[in-house]
């Protein structure tokens, strides 16, 4: 008798009935796409994430340098001269410097340190890694750099990071060309971890154990086409004297987009003999035993290195700009809210509509109570009711779902993703870095005479905008899950209770008597 | 079966109390057919309601069987609608999504018959009101006297001890309110069951054993000779 009951009622108000299911179903399909779609953008950003940070780094490692520290970075253009020096060369005279130093935003870190974080509980691996920048000017010091009392010579344009640098014109006829790329130390012994570990070999081999002290270099693929390299071309790297260093590339290799700005990889040992910087790092890259063990590891590396900047997931998360996080806060925030306002609002419509229903039904809800129904058999019969209308919405709109879904994934634009570009030193995870030029370099101040003077500016090294702060580019997709189909579900069931519960507790509430003098 | 003792019923209305049921006294002997008439709103209905169950009354006492109404639960005096009372309607009250069957096991379903059960008592109850081949039509494929036909099978399947009727030819015709009356007359004779009927039809009336008269609340009764 019941469904009987039941499937006739509601085949009686049919348009009524499907009104509310649409109703629901449209609150329901709703939540799931927006599930979906915060379930794709959580996925873009870990596909970023991991593509900025590294497969198997769960930790970064870095140093800020003090503010009065030049140790471990600090480019200072010095002409051969050493840094600070206030000696300034000749007119005329010809520069040929290759420098090779560390990132004047990392401080360095001892390898003891290194070992020491390998050792904590909790930790898989732990690699120390180097990230330098090799930059070179040559050219010929103008002759107004002569005779002008004060200040150094002519600034000189900064280049872009990889490429060569505009010249800078003076008051003679001597011209300065800058050229910068980032050049990567790996230890050999922990490739799972660091630069490389997001990388593949395109072309060549990647390194071995015996090339631990060789003079041998991996370079990025989009340098060696920008620079013409392949294997088995040679490439000059300098040092902390300023001299060239010839490294044959023995491998190409190819880094997802966005991923570590470095250009050029050699071994650890060889790149902390090049830059003076021996048994130092700058840069230490860590694997938890597991994910649940990151915050536990990260706080024991506070205690175990006393001053390091420590970078996690969650922190490269916060870092994140661009469209992808602008989606995160819209799934999020609005998309969130949009879709539970719609729900409440289709179950208080389906309330409403359920009640009415039982309003309509009062004479013969009386009649069955007349006949001995019990007030809770009615209840049970008018739930029932809007349970089955609950649930052909949720069907109804778990399919409107996998179409939003469907939907948000065909037509979204592709996701971008940046990292915020930071001076503080600390750096992200794989190596990739933003920095800005500012500061450092060569200050001019000019003095009274000629146009020295004048020539004389700040200029900063910069990087390219373009590898300076790492890009990555997502397409969106919106995965709708099984937890979001059975929450669909329930929040059928349960729109169909709240809304029979109105129903019900309007028929139960009836007196017989009263409801069979209602005019039918 | 029934003894009624000093029964009132007051309803409030706004400000005022309307006083429905005035005192009323009634006994009504197993197997007895009375008949209730009265001009509309001086309280018929409000006494059937009260003796079915429906409605309580205000202050008094309502036996039915050495059983006080006015002092049974909500749920006990559930049961008894369900096992002892019969009702028919002026308006017929069916479920109209329901089939005429259907309609009638609606009655057995607070008994906890099983559904073969169910269904063959019904479709024996509505051979005994004469159709038997509309076991399968919904109200809206029967006419009056046929849906009225359906409301007595509904109200008699359950082999009541009381049948209570409001005004059940209320709305027939003539030629239907006939046949109608002669049916009930006929299942009163052959099931000995007590019989109140509310009726506006004097000639419906004159079929009764006992005649009472309502006005303003208070019950007459006459003895028919």
């Amino acid at each position: 008798m019941f469904f009987t009951y039941l499937w006739r009622e509601l085949r009686r108000r049919a348009r009524q009935a499907i009104f509310i299911a649409i109703g629901l179903a449209l609150g329901i399909g709703l939540v799931i796409t927006v599930t979906a779609a915060a379930a794709g953008v959580k996925n873009a950003q870990a596909s970023v994430l991991h593509s900025l940070y590294g497969v198997g780094t769960d930790i970064t490692v870095t140093k800020a340098p003090s503010t009065s520290s030049t140790a471990g970075g600090g480019f200072g253009f010095s002409f051969k001269q050493g840094v600070g020096t206030s000696a300034r060369p000749k007119a005329g005279s010809t520069i040929d410097d290759n420098t090779l130093a560390s990132d004047f935003t990392l401080s360095s870190i001892g390898a003891a340190d290194v070992t020491s974080i390998s050792k904590l509980d909790n930790v898989a691996a732990a690699a120390g890694g180097l990230t330098l920048t090799d930059r070179t000017v040559t050219g010929t010091v103008p002759s107004f750099n002569e005779g002008s009392g004060g200040g150094g010579g002519g600034g000189f344009g900064g280049g872009g990071g990889g490429s060569t640098g505009g010249g800078f014109t003076g008051g003679g006829t001597s011209s300065f060309k800058t050229n910068s790329f980032v050049v990567s130390g790996v230890d050999l012994a922990n490739g799972e971890l660091g630069p490389l570990s997001t990388g593949t070999i395109s072309s060549g081999r990647t390194f071995t154990a015996a090339d631990a002290t060789k003079d041998v270099a991996l370079v990025d693929s989009s340098y060696a086409t920008t620079e013409k390299l392949k294997v088995g071309s040679t490439i000059e790297i300098g040092n902390s004297k300023a001299a060239a260093t010839k490294f044959t590339v023995v491998g190409i290799v190819a880094e997802p987009a966005g991923d570590d700005s470095t250009n050029v990889y050699i071994p650890l040992t060889v790149a902390q003999s090049l830059s003076g910087l021996k048994n130092d790092v700058n840069t230490i890259y860590v694997s938890a035993t597991s994910g649940s063990d990151i915050t536990s590891v990260a706080n024991a590396i506070t205690k175990s290195v006393p001053g390091v900047t420590i970078t996690d997931q969650d922190t490269l998360a916060s870092q994140v700009t661009g469209s992808i996080s602008s989606a995160s806060s819209l799934a999020n925030n609005l998309g969130k809210w949009l879709a539970i306002a719609v729900l409440i609002a289709a179950f208080l419509l389906a309330s409403l509509l359920t009640m009415s229903a039982v309003s309509r039904r009062i004479r013969e809800f009386g009649t069955l109570k007349a006949l001995g129904w019990k007030s809770r058999r009615v209840v049970f019969q008018v739930m029932g009711e809007s349970i089955a209308i609950g649930i052909v919405g949720g069907a109804i709109g778990v399919g409107l779902g996998f179409l939003g879904a469907a939907a948000v994934g065909h037509f979204a634009h592709p996701l971008t993703a940046s990292l915020g570009g930071s001076t503080t030193g600390s750096a992200t995870p794989g190596g990739a870095r933003a920095f800005t030029g500012g500061g450092g370099g060569f200050g001019g101040a000019g003095g009274t005479g000629g146009a020295g003077g004048a020539g004389g500016f700040r200029g900063g090294f910069t990087h390219a905008a373009a590898n300076a702060v790492p890009t990555v580019t997502e397409h969106l997709t919106a995965p709708v899950t099984l937890e979001a189909v059975l929450a669909a579900v329930i929040l059928a069931v349960l729109g169909g209770l709240i809304a029979g519960s109105f129903g019900g507790w309007r028929a139960a509430r009836l007196r017989p008597a009263a409801a069979l003098s209602k005019v039918a | 079966m029934y003894k009624l003792t000093d029964v009132k019923k007051d309803y409030p209305k706004g400000r005022q109390t309307v006083h429905a049921l005035q005192g009323v006294n009634l006994e009504i002997a197993d197997g007895e057919w009375m008949a209730i008439q009265g001009p509309t709103g001086h309280g018929k209905s409000t006494l059937l309601q009260i003796l079915g169950g429906l409605d309580r009354a205000t202050s008094g006492s309502v036996l039915l069987d050495g059983t006080d109404l006015t002092r049974l639960g909500e749920g006990s005096m559930t049961k008894t609608r369900a096992t002892t009372i019969g009702f028919i309607f002026q308006t017929f009250n069916l479920i109209p999504t329901l089939t005429a069957q259907e309609n009638v096991e609606t009655a057995l379903v607070p008994l906890g018959v099983s559904g073969e059960s169910r269904k063959a008592r019904a479709a024996e109850a509505l051979a005994s009101v004469g159709l038997a081949d509309r076991v399968r039509h919904l109200p809206s494929e029967l006419s009056g006297g046929q849906q009225q036909r359906v409301a007595i099978a509904r109200a008699l399947v359950k082999e009541p001890k009381v049948l209570l009727a409001d005004e059940p030819t209320g709305n027939l015709d003539e030629d239907t309110r006939d046949e109608i009356i002669a049916l009930l007359e006929k299942l009163w004779r052959d099931k000995g069951l007590s019989m109140v009927m509310v009726t506006h039809d004097s000639s419906v009336a004159r079929r009764a054993q006992r005649l009472g008269t309502m006005r303003n609340g208070k019950l007459t009764v006459k003895q028919k000779v």
